[in-house]
């Protein structure tokens, strides 16, 4: 086994990948959107339950591969409970960690969020992954926009 | 999911006509890149050095464009050109050059037998027959010219060992068919289909027949005489040669009767504003200036083909696929996509509780390229119930220690993702 694999499959990304957390629909979504990736297959459905601007309650069902899975995991993990624009800030965090862009300024609160969705850093090494890992994030977004009614995202 | 136990037993030896450690010496990409073991050569075959070379010469020394010049180095590179059309008569054994219509890719051969034959011969109702087995590039063409005539395209089903179901084809072979659009080896999973009886079966009935020989071309003799079918198209850099070429050969009495599907120069005899008449087949069908550099390049290759010796390549494959079956049908978790009862150059398969992206990534750790996905072919991985697969697929500069590093980079990912 190579030190590289061992990089990206980081063991809380197996773990995330083989147990993901929220995985399950919500019974009354305020919002949803559907994720797929054409390119493998993967496919992932976003719920939330907004309460005013905050997320309530935040969950995903679908299929895909450990970054795909994980990525979604830690995504309703550390979303639950923020307001929009504090998850409009990890999310531009999160894509700038994973693309290798220039990392924005994180308030001081939501450092310790952003250090929990770092292990998927690893991705930026390789750019026919990078699509997996942003895969949820990409249909949260598109949830936001959408509501209850649904949108499918594609990424390719 | 079975399909090892299906396969044909081989020698455990691969041809002695074939070296693949000599032929890996013969393409350069290895040289420069130590260590890779490249299994993806039905998604594109590496180039051996006399197929770069061939196509720099000719741009260091002859060329100029085709078909116009008056000069001589005009005159030299029409010659090459119209050569490489011959080389490839000679590869298929087409009864008349001009039956060798020089295109994009298989592709765009199947596009325009649908935009020129097809246009012209189906209409509302008319069927065209495929299988489950089909590669986008033959099914979408005919999709987007149902939108257009109304045509019905119908699927032959798969049967459970995954090769074509030969008695449901003939079932569906019935007096609305008017095209029969097959692929000779299934890119997805190997699988062989027996397009002669295909075509003896649709001829009974008077129904032309199109073959994708994209992943046949490459690995065994084609004869599209004997093969016996209407319409023949492969790519360029499946065949060890240039990207962006191919070919569509066509039986000389259809492609007479066919009208152009794109205008423009080099495939008109006179042209006013009132009225234009068209070349002969083949130039009537190619209009532009032509991937001349790439028509000179893939006449090279097909010459490295033959010098390998077309019968040799389809034994040492066979052979190779043999190997690959049983030595991935021995490992603990993984499983064989099925492919009937001829499976050639191509390995579908899954590794269980792992993704085939998180086993690609993994191999490429491993300096194992293989291809991840759909290939493809989603209406035959929906039938299989299998969302994406890992596939690799042979070539000739494969041997049995590319097999072996495919394994053992396999159990590297077992191993990572049971810690």
């Amino acid at each position: 086994m190579t030190i590289d694999s061992r990089e990206l499959y980081q063991d809380i990304i197996l773990d995330h990948g083989r147990r993901p957390r929220n995985f399950r629909a919500l019974a009354h979504p305020s919002h949803l959107a559907h994720g797929h990736n054409p390119l493998c297959g993967d496919r992932v459905t976003v719920y939330l339950e907004l309460d005013g601007n905050r997320i309530k309650d935040v969950s995903f069902e679908g299929r895909g591969c450990a970054i795909s899975t994980a990525s979604a995991s830690l995504m309703t993990e550390v979303l639950k409970g923020k307001t929009l624009a504090e998850a409009e800030a990890l999310f531009r965090g999160f894509h700038a960690s994973v693309t290798g862009g220039e990392m924005p300024a994180m308030p001081p609160e939501l450092e310790d969020d952003m250090e929990r969705l770092l292990p998927l850093a690893g991705v930026k090494s390789y750019p026919a992954r990078v699509k997996c890992a942003t895969l949820a994030w990409w249909a949260f977004e598109a949830a936001l926009k959408s509501g209850a009614t649904g949108a499918t995202v594609k990424t390719e | 999911m079975s399909g090892a136990a299906k396969s044909p037993r081989f020698h455990a030896n691969p041809s002695a006509s074939l070296d693949p450690r000599r032929i890996k010496r013969d393409f350069p990409v290895f040289e420069r890149n130590p260590g890779l073991v490249f299994l993806d050569s039905a998604a594109s075959a590496q180039k051996p050095a006399a197929v770069i070379d061939t196509v720099a010469e000719y741009y260091r020394t002859d060329y100029a464009n085709v078909h116009r010049g008056v000069y001589r180095l005009s005159a030299r590179s029409t010659d090459l050109f119209e050569q490489a059309r011959a080389r490839v008569q000679r590869f298929l054994n087409a009864a008349d050059e001009r039956e060798i219509i020089f295109v994009r890719g298989a592709t765009e051969g199947i596009n325009l037998v649908a935009n020129s034959w097809g246009a012209k011969n189906l209409g509302p109702g008319d069927e065209v027959l495929l299988t489950e087995l089909e590669h986008h590039a033959n099914i979408v063409p005919w999709q987007l010219l149902r939108e257009r005539t109304g045509l019905k395209l119908v699927p032959a089903p798969i049967d459970a060992s995954g090769g074509l179901d030969m008695a449901a084809f003939e079932r569906l072979l019935g007096p609305r068919t008017k095209l029969v659009a097959v692929t000779q080896l299934a890119n997805a999973t190997g699988a062989l289909v027996p397009v002669e009886t295909i075509a003896r079966l649709a001829h009974a009935r008077g129904v032309p027949v199109l073959v994708d020989g994209c992943q046949a071309a490459p690995r065994i003799p084609v004869d599209v005489q004997a093969l016996q079918c209407d319409f023949y198209v492969f790519s360029g850099h499946k065949t060890y040669g240039p990207t962006g070429i191919g070919v569509l050969w066509g039986r000389k009495a259809l492609l007479d009767d066919m009208p152009p599907w794109q205008g423009g120069g080099d495939m008109i005899l006179s042209v006013s504003f009132e009225n234009t008449i068209f070349q002969e087949p083949p130039h009537r069908f190619e209009a532009g200036t032509p991937h001349i550099s790439g028509a000179i390049g893939l006449a090279r290759a097909l010459d490295y083909i033959e010098d390998l010796g077309r019968e040799a390549i389809a034994e040492h494959e066979a052979a190779l696929t043999g190997y690959g079956v049983d030595r991935l049908g021995r490992m603990q978790g993984v499983r064989l996509v099925a492919a009937g009862q001829r499976r050639l150059g191509i390995l579908s398969f899954e590794v269980e509780g792992i993704h085939p992206h998180d086993v690609a990534t993994v191999l490429d750790q491993h300096n194992v390229a293989v291809r991840a996905g759909h290939h493809c072919a989603q209406p035959l991985l929906d039938k299989l119930n299998l969302p994406a697969t890992t596939r690799a697929s042979l070539g000739v500069y494969n041997d049995e220690s590319d097999i072996d590093a495919l394994a053992a980079a396999i159990e590297a990912a077992q191993a990572m993702f049971s810690r």
